[in-house]
């Protein structure tokens, strides 16, 4: 009997998914031993350490490229970029989330098992602290999105999509007001989200048959093996097609690119605001960045097959999101559909088969991860008696109620539309500059056209908050405590920073956009 | 004394002026309007500085100066102006103090902070000299979409009638224009190797095709913004809400980025494809020259019958630009200032008509003249200027443009011609309608009507009268300046002038 051999793993390496996942069991124990009037706190105050310590750790990786953990986990330069991303982003989530001045007792139901609508739930929303558990959940996916991104085979990163959809699944329900829709979103997400992992685990197993049989070779999923049989393999290119579209599936879903995107308004609306936010920013960032890793370091000799399928879907998801997002009539919905555009904007930079389409893309999601927690922090904000205020006709004159709000919330679409000196400006041209490069101009017309659609619903929002006059039912802006303060500046700040300069963090994307195999 | 940094003064100063301004106590609005009103004048008597310092025999572009911004896209705070881009620079520090005064009391009557107007009046300005002295593709990228944003702001907050349809159509109007441009942006940066140096892209070669469609790219977002047919719906919508002094600056300045872009942009980076689409070009200039013309004479609103006149006026600077010669080139870029001259002084003058009557139908005058004499002759005179009656500016212009065109384009100069009938006809029949013929008794009992001029207003419309008149006689001055810079525009293009004998005239209109 041959001893078995354990892989050499890397420590350092892999410590900012080792702190997260440690510190979301450690939050397990926390909820068991720790008086339930400390648990906040101490909670809090555990994600956010673990989150900024973890941070810690992947800057002092900066130089890192290597594989380690037996061939599992890939640290290079967009892992290191992403990763960095999700945390810096994540722990602006970890503020809102912590948020309890602006609602009593915070954006989360105290008791998820009790019934919506009962008399028990009318008493919990009246002000009983949330659920502390939301930490350990997000610690959890947080650590997920970080092997997501680093994930070198196909079946780790499989593992890492459910530790991260498992616990946003959970967190979709446990919003505090209008529970019925929040568990409306969370099941339709489960449900959805459960096809879409049974797609992805499905094209693994095709692609796995498809590596077999490639001279000095064993089969396997991990990228070099699938780069390698892309090229060499014996096997029927009917399977590496239908493998690679269903991998491409599941990937989308995530995304919330078109037609996979149907999941996207309803969770967005019914999740607690704070969670919407955290998907927004960090899912998108973590399904980019496989999907970069995929199509990049996997798949990339089959780019002259999946580009033109994968630019139907990109100018798809533009069209649809851009044109369903005029008919909104929630700020909630409508931010959802703008970030399925969006998702459409980034598959032309993940498109673009050269580092400035990885650097452009992994820009863009920097930049959109910060404006738009930057928007849901707002809309956090814009409530009245029964919770956020959040039907587009209830932002009437908002301006003249609360300028300084209502300019912040300017501020941020007009970067959404892409005007310059705000990063959403820079972050298009990140895109679309290496698009046109690679010969995609087609791609780069639809996202003019659809941007000049997309415009409209932003301008919309504008005139009604500045041009009109507040009416009676114009809510009033809470205002905000500490932490949702603090989070919405860096938000705001990083849109208007990386709209003027943007010279540092592009230079870091461009050092960093290098995949290692 | 060349080596002050001029241009990025100018440009930074406006925007720290309305930054000052915007942070004025809301409760003491004449502060504020004294602060952007001494503000605008340092910015006048600083370009006054310039247009000294610059030479007019010298380099095509002066005042150069670079700062490096995202090394990565090889972007650049570069600023440098030939003598087109300097006159416009004028036209803004003499005509944003001039606007300034002339809306003193315009955000009073609004429920809005006064301040804050005069606040985007300066951001307006620094974004409009920015644009004029950008030397970097991308810089000007970025001036040509921020303008939209004070613009939007001023006419949707301070307007009149309909004033968010009218916003909202301007900006969305412009960003298409816009959203086009940049697509045309990137694709130049990708042929032309990754830079955005104006200098530097001139040199590039581009195959014929790119280069259609980069063109098209960039002409669309101009013919847009100035407003070329058919793209000038918006205009008359956003002059007519437009406060009269942020309307005055839109058409007189702000449209001007349209026509100037054409000059800077199109013609030297893309010369074959503007001599390939100058057919085209020329034909939407006649189109709009007499479209808007008729429309102009049928209007029953002052402020949207000065819009359409200028869309007309807009026509025949087209027209000048793709006749390809120098005369109707320097034509077009005077008429572009005389232009701003004129057309701002009568939305200015027609704006103290409306401030008093508190009626912008043209039905609501009538026989004005017998009570308010003074503001009826400057009228008058606002009117004759815009038609270009010979003694004031732009006569000149006109007269240039027409000739050059003439020489290498006979029919299309004709044609243009009728715009100068239909020009007497809109002008002095807005005139007789309002402040000629027999008093309208509903005028007298307008209390404000009675007041004529205040000292205030002579002093924002004599140095206008004073500017045209100059500039209709002795336009020498202007016109050195420009020549130069026109002329190495024709050279970019490949054209060069006719010589000035009998028969050569057909072969050069090819």
């Amino acid at each position: 009997m041959t001893e078995l051999k354990l892989p050499s793993i890397d420590y350092p390496a892999i410590a900012p998914i080792l702190i997260m996942l440690g510190v979301a069991l450690l939050g397990v124990l926390v909820e068991a031993f720790v008086p339930r009037r400390r648990r906040h706190l101490v909670q809090l105050t555990l994600s956010l350490l673990a989150v900024l310590a973890a941070l810690v750790m992947v800057v002092l990786n900066a130089d890192a490229r290597l594989v380690t953990a037996g061939g599992a986990l890939a640290v290079d330069g967009p892992t290191l970029f992403l990763q960095g991303t999700i945390l810096v982003l994540a722990a602006m989530s970890l503020l809102l989330i912590g948020e309890r001045s602006v609602e009593r007792g915070g954006a989360f139901v105290a008791q998820a098992a009790v019934t919506a609508e009962s008399a028990d739930d009318r008493q919990q929303a009246e002000g009983r602290n949330g659920a502390t558990e939301v930490y350990p959940l997000t610690s959890f996916a947080i650590g997920g999105m970080l092997i997501f991104v680093a994930a070198n085979d196909l079946l780790t990163m499989f593992i890492a999509l459910e530790v991260f959809s498992l616990p946003l699944y959970l967190l979709c329900a446990l919003a505090r007001r209008r529970r019925l829709l929040s568990q409306e979103a969370a099941m339709k997400y489960f449900l959805l989200g459960a096809y879409a992992s049974a797609f992805f685990l499905f094209g693994v197993a095709l692609v796995y048959g498809f590596t077999a049989g490639i001279p000095g070779r064993s089969a396997g999923v991990d990228f070099a093996t699938v780069h390698a049989a892309v090229s060499e393999s014996p096997a029927s290119d009917v399977l590496l097609y239908a493998g690679m579209a269903l991998i491409a599936i599941g990937l989308l879903f995530k995304a919330a690119a078109a037609p996979f995107h149907v999941w996207t308004p309803d969770v967005y609306q019914g999740a607690p605001t704070p969670v919407t936010g955290f998907m927004a920013a960090c899912t998108k960032v973590a399904a980019f960045g496989a999907l970069l890793r995929v199509f990049h370091v996997a798949f990339d000799r089959a780019a002259w097959d999946f580009t033109p399928v994968l630019g139907v879907v990109a100018v798809l998801t533009m069209l649809v999101g851009a044109v369903l997002a005029v008919t909104q009539t929630d700020i909630k919905r409508l931010l959802a559909y703008s970030s399925i555009a969006n998702a459409g904007y980034l598959l032309v930079g993940v498109l673009a088969p050269t580092g400035a389409g990885v650097s452009g893309t992994m820009f863009y999601l920097a930049a959109y991860g910060f404006s738009v927690l930057a928007a849901f922090a707002v809309v956090t904000l814009v409530r009245d008696a029964d919770g956020e205020a959040t039907h587009l006709s209830r932002w009437a004159g908002l301006g003249r109620r609360s300028p300084f709000y209502a300019g912040v919330f300017t501020f941020i679409l007009l970067a959404f539309a892409g005007i310059p000196l705000t990063s959403g400006f820079m972050s298009k041209f990140a895109v679309f500059g290496p698009a046109l490069e690679s010969g995609h101009a087609w791609l780069v017309v639809a996202g003019v056209l659809t941007s000049m659609v997309l415009a409209f619903p932003y301008l919309r929002v504008v005139v009604m908050m500045w041009l009109s006059e507040p009416g009676e039912s114009t809510p009033t802006v809470a205002v905000p405590g500490g932490l949702t303060a603090t989070a919405l500046m860096i938000g705001v700040a990083a849109t208007l920073i990386l709209g003027v300069v943007p010279a540092p963090l592009l230079d870091l994307a461009t050092d960093a956009a290098a995949f290692v195999r | 004394m060349s080596n002050f940094p001029f241009l990025s003064v100018l440009t930074v100063a406006p925007l720290v002026g309305a930054l000052v301004v915007a942070f004025l106590p809301r409760r003491r609005p004449d502060l504020a309007k004294q602060v952007a009103f001494g503000w605008s004048l340092l910015v006048l008597a600083l370009s006054v500085v310039m247009w000294v310092a610059f030479q007019a025999d010298g380099d095509r572009l002066q005042f150069r100066e670079s700062y490096p911004w995202i090394p990565t896209w090889d972007v650049n705070f570069t600023f440098a102006v030939d003598g087109i881009a300097l006159v416009m620079l004028m036209l803004i520090a003499v005509l944003v103090p001039l606007v300034i005064l002339a809306s003193w009391h315009d955000a009073d009557a609004s429920k809005r902070s006064v301040p804050a107007y005069f606040a985007l009046l300066l951001v307006l300005e620094s974004t409009m000299i920015g644009v004029f002295a950008a030397a970097d593709v991308f810089l000007f990228y970025v001036f040509f979409e921020v303008m939209l944003v004070p613009m939007y702001f001023l006419i949707g907050s301070y307007g009149g009638h309909q004033r968010q349809y009218a916003a909202v159509k301007f900006f969305l109007y412009s960003l298409v224009g816009g959203l086009f441009m940049l697509a045309a942006v990137i694709g130049l940066w990708v042929v032309g190797g990754k830079t955005f140096d104006w200098q530097t892209l001139t040199q590039v070669d581009i195959s014929t095709g790119t280069e259609r469609w980069l063109f098209l790219g960039f002409f669309l977002a101009f013919a847009i913004k100035a407003p070329f047919f058919p793209f000038h719906t918006w205009l008359p919508d956003a002059g007519r809400a437009a406060p009269a002094g942020a309307a005055a600056l839109l058409v007189g300045v702000l449209d001007k980025v349209g026509t100037f872009g054409i000059l800077r942009y199109c013609l030297p980076l893309f010369p074959e494809a503007s001599k390939w689409f100058a057919p085209w070009a020329l034909a939407l200039g006649l189109i709009g020259i007499l479209y808007a013309a008729l429309l102009a004479v049928g209007q029953s609103d002052l402020k949207r019958l000065v819009s359409y006149t200028s869309i007309a006026h807009f026509g025949f600077i087209g027209v000048g630009i793709f006749a390809f010669t120098t005369q109707a080139g320097t034509g077009a870029v005077l008429y572009m200032l005389n232009h701003g001259l004129a057309t701002g002084l009568l939305f200015l003058v027609v704006g103290m008509l409306i401030a008093r009557r508190g009626s912008s139908l043209i039905s609501d005058f009538g026989g004005a003249g017998k009570l308010v004499p003074l503001l009826a002759g400057v009228l008058f005179f606002a009117g004759l200027a815009s038609l270009a009656l010979p003694g004031t500016a732009p006569f000149v212009s006109e007269f240039l443009v027409l000739i050059g065109t003439f020489t290498v384009n006979k029919p299309v100069a004709v044609i243009a011609t009728l715009g100068i009938i239909l020009a007497a006809a809109y002008v002095l029949w807005m005139v007789q309608r309002t402040t000629q013929g027999t008093l309208n008794p509903e005028l007298t009992e307008v209390k404000a009507m009675h007041r004529d001029l205040t000292l205030r207003e002579k002093a924002v419309v004599a140095p206008l009268i004073a500017l045209i008149l100059l500039l209709g006689f002795y336009p020498k001055p202007v016109t050195d300046v420009i020549n130069p810079a026109v002329q190495a525009t024709m050279q970019d293009v490949g054209k060069t002038d006719p010589a000035p004998e009998v028969g050569s005239v057909q072969e050069a209109a090819k």
